[in-house]
């Protein structure tokens, strides 16, 4: 028993320890701001970071297929999409048109980094970046301005409460459902599916995963089109609880994505980590920004030290859980 | 047979690729600008008489990139990456404006004091203060992937996310006027008709070239990046030569920092430096030198930063407004991607090297 137990640790140690860091952000703040336990400011954390665990989602999908995998696209595939889709409403497209056409949009943004990456042999890092460059340039290019969306159906998502049951006065958004419904799709994706084994197997040994038989050419190109799908997903979110499209949105938030990934447990080598333990890394996120948001005084700054230090610890403790593995 | 190796020779410098792109963009601006290539005399002043135009713009603005590209140079070739520059100038930009603000400790900022054209701190002072502060952070970075052995592009993320806040932190959140004029020299002055940023460049990359290839460093450093496991065994300590490389890049930041802040008058822990950590591994790329390591020419990246700021002013002639330049860059980037792809590696050898064919196969 001890056995199993002392296993169970070791294997699912970082996520456990990731836990144990959010909860105890999450006591410190309710120590030090009372109104911080109310459950709404729980639920406040997934309505204000729907984007960026959705994001987060993806961009954990693509750091664990390893080979230096990353993608640094994500806050240009919003800005574009906010931009994009708030355009075509503005000119009088149906919404129902558009929505599909913004996911194909990020799909296909998405498949052609992984083209490029694959077929190219261009470096995750250089070709996401061309991504990023191209899509906030576009983005720009269809307004310099911020484009207010009028839409009904846009409102309607984005302004209903949906009250949680049993909880008094607590409440999401529909759009707030996004995040964890792709989680459960990422979840699913990544354990049950031969198409998340690859990416496990590639992101330990690409070469071994090669001569295994399985298809890593085509598995990396879908890696990246499902961030691109889960990026065009958080764009539309992003516009739906703004009202608006612009080019500046989500300016660093494919730093605050890889942050939380690494946070949550992923190593950045690949292969190592799970989706769940970014939920957790988005949560500790969400929680830092609130404490300074219910603190008032403290200044917008100390959210980059806070995560910057975070990071930081969250790389130690890795570190060191991979040691222990390595010796048992 | 004479005249193919020489071509060979060229082709196969560093420097070759960087300047063809350079002289495509000069060609280029010469038929749609015809005035782009003037150049005059002008009485400045305080500066005294000067050059002005188009070019002396781009290497006067694109010093802080080309010196940045110079000390990622060196972190690329360990096989790393810094993606901590700009938070690096921020850093510096800010330090500098923070020691200059005439106002002492605890007396109240007003406009009255600021505008005074006065320093706190002597301005040797502040040059060591803003070069000691890049430094430490670089030797942070070196620390963090040399000796905690985390990955480079993780280690100096932290310093990415992080640096803008202490930057931030330093100069209160406020975005610092600096109305001392001594300070404006390094951005905007001038030695015999030149902006002085050429010759603080110039005199970087010679240290700089000194240091790599009148030494042994730059052959430890080029063994990091092909093999850090084997340059440990063969007795080189790999980790003080990734320090040194993580330290330099540091180094070269702060001094961007300085002729940045010094150029706008002003420090922005926001907006200082922003985007130059991939606008200096564009360029790095762009002189050739692999992102997995291994061979490098600073003088390849310099180029290539040249390339790059000609590329934007460019743009900005053709009435490409400032936001919409990024997407004009991500089809520059992709056209190097293209060119330097292996693909059209092998189809240049190809065009080049019809005769040359079979000398190759022997190798």
């Amino acid at each position: 028993m001890i056995q199993r137990i002392k296993t169970f640790v070791v294997r699912h140690g970082s996520l456990l320890l990731t836990l144990a860091v959010f909860l105890l952000v999450y006591f410190i703040g309710g120590r030090l701001y009372p109104t911080m336990r109310k459950p709404q400011v729980f639920f406040n954390l997934f309505i204000n970071d729907s984007s960026l665990l959705l994001v987060s989602i993806g961009m954990t999908m693509v750091i664990l297929s390893g080979g230096g995998g990353i993608d640094l696209s994500v806050g240009g595939v919003i800005a574009l999409v906010s931009t994009a889709s708030a355009a075509l409403l503005r000119s009088g497209v149906s919404p129902y048109l558009v929505l599909p056409l913004m996911i194909l949009l990020g799909v296909a943004l998405g498949s052609l980094m992984g083209w490029i990456i694959q077929y190219l042999k261009v470096q995750p890092f250089i070709a996401t970046l061309m991504g990023l460059f191209f899509t906030r340039g576009m983005a720009y290019i269809i307004s310099l301005t911020s484009v207010t969306i009028t839409n009904e159906l846009y409102k309607t998502f984005a302004l209903t409460p949906i009250y949680i049951p049993f909880i008094p006065k607590a409440y999401i958004y529909p759009t707030t459902l996004v995040g964890p419904i792709m989680l459960l799709v990422a979840i699913y994706l990544s354990f049950f599916t031969r198409f998340g084994r690859t990416i496990y197997a590639m992101g330990n040994n690409e070469q071994s995963a090669l001569l295994m038989g399985l298809p890593v050419a085509r598995t990396k190109v879908m890696v990246y089109a499902f961030s691109g799908l889960c990026s065009a997903l958080a764009g539309i979110v992003f516009s739906m609880s703004l009202l608006a499209g612009y080019g500046q949105f989500a300016t660093g938030m494919e730093l605050d994505a890889i942050a939380s990934v690494v946070i949550g447990g992923t190593s950045l080598s690949g292969g190592v980590g799970n989706v769940l333990g970014t939920l957790l890394g988005v949560l500790i996120h969400g929680t830092i920004v609130s404490i300074l948001q219910f603190n008032g005084t403290l200044s917008s700054w100390w959210t980059r030290i806070g995560v910057g230090v975070l990071t930081l610890i969250a790389i130690g403790i890795q570190s060191l859980f991979s040691i222990r593995t390595k010796r048992s | 047979m004479k005249k193919t190796a020489l071509l060979k020779k060229i082709r196969d410098s560093q420097l070759f690729w960087p300047l063809v792109a350079w002289v495509l963009i000069l060609i280029f601006n010469a038929i749609v600008e015809p005035g782009f290539f003037r150049l005059g005399i002008i009485e400045d002043p305080v500066y005294g008489k000067h050059l002005y135009g188009n070019l002396i713009d781009i290497f006067n603005n694109g010093a802080p990139l080309m010196l940045v590209a110079i000390g990622m140079t060196l972190v690329i070739a360990t096989g790393g990456v810094d993606l901590s520059v700009g938070a690096v100038i921020a850093i510096s930009a800010a330090m500098g404006a923070v020691l200059i603000n005439p106002a002492l400790g605890n007396q109240l900022i007003t406009n009255d004091i600021l505008t005074r054209n006065a320093t706190n701190t002597p301005l040797p002072l502040i040059i060591l203060a803003d070069l000691a502060a890049g430094t430490l952070c670089g030797l942070w970075n070196g620390l963090l992937v040399s000796r905690a052995r985390i990955q480079p592009m993780v280690a100096t993320l932290i310093l990415m996310v992080a640096g803008r806040g202490i930057a931030q932190l330093i100069t209160n959140g406020q975005i610092m006027t600096i109305y001392y004029t001594p300070y404006f020299w390094f951005g905007n002055g001038y030695i015999l008709g030149l902006p002085v940023s050429i010759y603080i460049v110039a005199v970087v990359l010679l240290l700089a070239w000194l240091l790599v290839r009148k030494t042994a460093i730059g052959l430890f450093i080029e063994s990091v990046g092909i093999n850090a496991k084997s340059t440990f065994y063969s007795g080189i300590n790999e980790k003080n030569v990734k320090l040194l490389a993580y330290a330099f890049c540091g180094f070269c930041g702060a001094i961007a920092g300085l002729i940045l802040s010094s150029y706008v008058h002003s420090a922005d822990g926001n907006n200082n430096g922003l985007n130059y950590e991939l606008d200096a591994i564009l360029a790095v790329v762009m002189g050739g030198t692999l992102m997995t390591g291994g061979r490098f020419s600073m003088l390849a990246s310099v180029i290539g930063a040249v390339v790059i700021w000609t590329f934007t002013v460019t743009v900005y002639s053709l009435g490409v407004p400032a936001n919409a330049l990024l997407a004009a860059k991500a089809v520059l980037v992709l056209l190097v991607i293209l060119l330097y792809s292996d693909y059209s590696r092998r189809l240049m050898n190809r065009l080049f090297e019809r005769r040359g064919s079979q000398h190759d196969t022997a190798h």
